[in-house]
């Protein structure tokens, strides 16, 4: 809380409207850089709405911390009947990765985007980069079922256009985009459908309204259909094993920028929608619940770590390797879900930072690469190190976070994860997540062996250091993993804070 | 028989959804997966609207009873429902799922739209829009990213 004052500091007006603000904003931003006469106009647009809702999503973590859950009453109808936005610790952490990574993002985006985009499509990429913003952010702030859906699709439909911009490096980002639209449009229908079910079943679409007739309720086949339903579709969006099959090529096809905000938030995001409806609008503890967590959900947790690390560490594109490895982190963060308790998902909600924040690092020093080589292949790689020594030692920082060495953030994830697996005596699970680990040792030894013990091939074009504007923000993400491992009470107090009141005794 | 009667919306729902999803993974034709995929998108509007029907209900405008649209709107009802369930003498039907489908309609044709776009540009890169084929041209620039060792 003491950091979060420290860094924040604004009017009281700004402060009441802040959660709207960080939605709104951005969405405005959009408009703007749409009609912005020339791409560096757009850019400025892009950077200065970006952190306007990073300074915003500050401000709603503070006040969340402090008052423990923060309301805004959207159009002067009060909750339940009309739509709020309701923002707690665990919302709060999530708006400030999406903040934080947007901000990065859209100042690695002016560097970057010359390289990948076709010129004529900047000012259009910055309006869909800001939507996608916008929309996630909407979709972790607000308190309304079917709202979340709306938000969601904003976010998704603007990601689908801009992978398929990246078909200027490689054309197969547009068969990819168009594997990740249907993907993702059929699981947001089933979470509508989902949705429709528990709003059969409640006659209510506010969560907590919902979660309180849910709790009186018994548990009728309406009421598991729609919960079902409700995490299929939510399972596609967070890439959840075996529906995670549009994930690699969008993440290696689309632009390196996509790449970035993708792997940071967008997965993070669905994920967060489903701890939200697995332990506060679902009831806890009932027979079908307990069933999905330990035969369902674990299983499949488990299976999508070790399978997709395996296929990472035989993938050999370097971007499709990151992309698998994402897939299996996402079952590491849904191991420790599966605990179904605080310590659980207070791991897993730090497991999903430390994850954004690495993933983020790592792609953005492909795309700082991209400038200066085009190379897809792990082998194109080979001594870039010797040529541009701080991308590399940005890229191999988020390395090591991902593989879990000592002083880096992705340490603390797993320790806590694993700490959470044997506290809870699920033994099985922390064996799970050290073999997955060993096999991310296997995988990213192969990238900075490459990297930074091969002599470069001869003939292959020159990797160059890239430029300051795309070295600044690579340098700060990979910063910021150093520092979280060294002093973590940030990230900490906030996913604490947040498991912690979703297993609070509720009247 | 009388059940299927009695759930006449709910049977179309689920032919219509089952189609729709049968359309979007069985079709090679990216054009015949938007169309599935819009079938699929519009039986959930079926699923909403048929919730929030009230039968012998009209659209969520007060009406007095006494008025003379008011009578009009109510006369075809039992009267026993009326008693039940009639605010005013008026039934309504549930007017928020019509609202939310509405959105979801909106939902909807964005993502065909980007849908169809992103098809056509397809079109453009690949020369087809037959999924088998664009597998087997990703697959070659593959290999030239990535000649065999």
């Amino acid at each position: 809380v003491i950091v979060l004052e420290t860094l924040y500091v604004a009017t009281p007006v700004l402060t009441a409207q802040a959660p709207i603000l960080a939605i709104v904003i951005p969405l405005l931003g959009a408009c703007a850089a749409a009609m912005a006469p020339s791409a560096r106009t757009a850019w400025m647009i892009s950077v200065a709405a970006s952190l306007f809702g990073a300074w915003m999503a500050l401000a709603v973590a503070g006040e969340a911390m402090r008052e423990g859950v923060l309301v805004y009453v959207l159009g002067g109808f009060d909750p339940p009947m009309g739509i709020a936005l309701r923002i707690d610790a665990m919302g709060a952490l999530m708006g400030l990765l999406i903040g934080g990574v947007g901000t990065l993002a859209a100042v690695f985006s002016g560097h970057s985007l010359v390289a990948e985009v076709h010129a004529e499509k900047h000012t259009l990429f910055q309006a869909g980069f800001l939507l996608v913003q916008a929309g996630l952010v909407g979709l972790v702030f607000t308190g309304d079922a079917f709202n979340a859906f709306v938000f969601l699709e904003v976010s998704s439909i603007g990601t689908y256009a801009l992978v398929a911009v990246g078909e200027k490096r490689d054309r197969r980002a547009l068969p990819a985009a168009f594997n990740y639209l249907i993907m993702g449009t059929v699981g947001a229908t089933f979470y509508v459908i989902g949705v429709g079910f528990l709003y059969a079943a409640t006659g209510t679409l506010n969560m907590v309204d919902m979660a309180a007739r849910l709790a009186t309720l018994d548990q009728s086949m309406a009421v598991q259909a729609g919960f079902a339903f409700v995490i299929a579709g939510l399972g596609v969006k967070a890439a959840m094993f075996p529906l995670h099959g549009w994930l690699p090529g969008a993440y290696a096809g689309g632009p390196s920028l996509i790449s970035v905000l993708l792997a940071a938030t967008a997965t993070k995001a669905a994920i967060y929608l489903m701890v939200r409806f697995m332990f506060e609008v679902f009831p806890q503890g009932t027979a079908f619940g307990e069933a999905f967590l330990t035969w369902v959900l674990a299983p499949l947790a488990a299976a999508g770590a070790i399978v997709c690390s395996v296929q990472a560490v035989f993938a050999r594109e370097l971007r499709r390797m990151i992309a698998f490895s994402s897939v299996a982190q996402v079952g590491f963060i849904f191991l420790g879900v599966s605990l179904a308790n605080a310590d659980g998902i207070s791991a897993s909600l730090f497991y999903m930072v430390a994850h954004g924040l690495m993933k983020a690092t790592m792609f953005m020093a492909l795309g700082a690469l991209a400038l200066s080589i085009g190379a897809r292949r792990l082998d194109d790689f080979a001594g870039v190190a010797r040529e541009a020594p701080w991308t590399a030692v940005a890229f191999a920082v988020g390395a090591a976070s991902l593989v879990g060495t000592p002083l880096t953030m992705g340490f603390l994830a797993k320790w806590g994860l694993i700490e959470a697996a044997i506290a809870s005596g699920q033994v099985w699970i922390a064996a799970v997540i050290a073999a997955g680990s060993v096999l991310t040792v296997i995988y990213v030894g192969r990238m900075i062996e490459a990297m930074f013990f091969r002599a470069p091939s001869p003939g292959a074009p020159r990797a160059k250091e890239a430029p300051i504007g795309v070295l600044a923000p690579l340098l700060v993400l990979a910063g910021l993993s150093i520092w979280f491992g060294l002093d973590a009470s940030l990230p900490e107090q906030l996913s604490q804070a947040g498991a912690a009141r979703l297993f609070e005794v509720r009247p | 028989m009388s059940w299927i009667a009695s759930h006449f919306n709910y049977v179309v729902v689920v032919v219509l959804m089952m189609a729709g999803l049968f359309i979007v993974f069985s079709s090679g034709n990216l054009i015949k997966r938007m169309i599935g995929l819009a079938m699929f998108q519009t039986s959930t509007g079926l699923f909403y609207i048929t919730l929030s029907k009230v039968s012998g209900g009209t659209a969520a405008i007060t009406l007095k009873a006494d008025s003379e649209t008011g009578r009009a709107l109510a006369a075809p009802l039992d009267l026993a429902y009326i008693e039940q369930f009639g605010v005013d003498g008026v039934v309504y039907s549930n007017p928020l799922p019509h609202v939310l489908i509405l959105t979801a309609i909106v939902v909807g044709v964005a993502t065909l739209a980007v849908g169809l776009a992103i098809a056509v540009r397809i079109r453009e890169a690949y020369g087809t829009v037959e999924a088998d084929e664009i597998d087997a041209l990703s697959r070659v620039t593959a290999e030239q990213a990535e000649p065999a060792p």
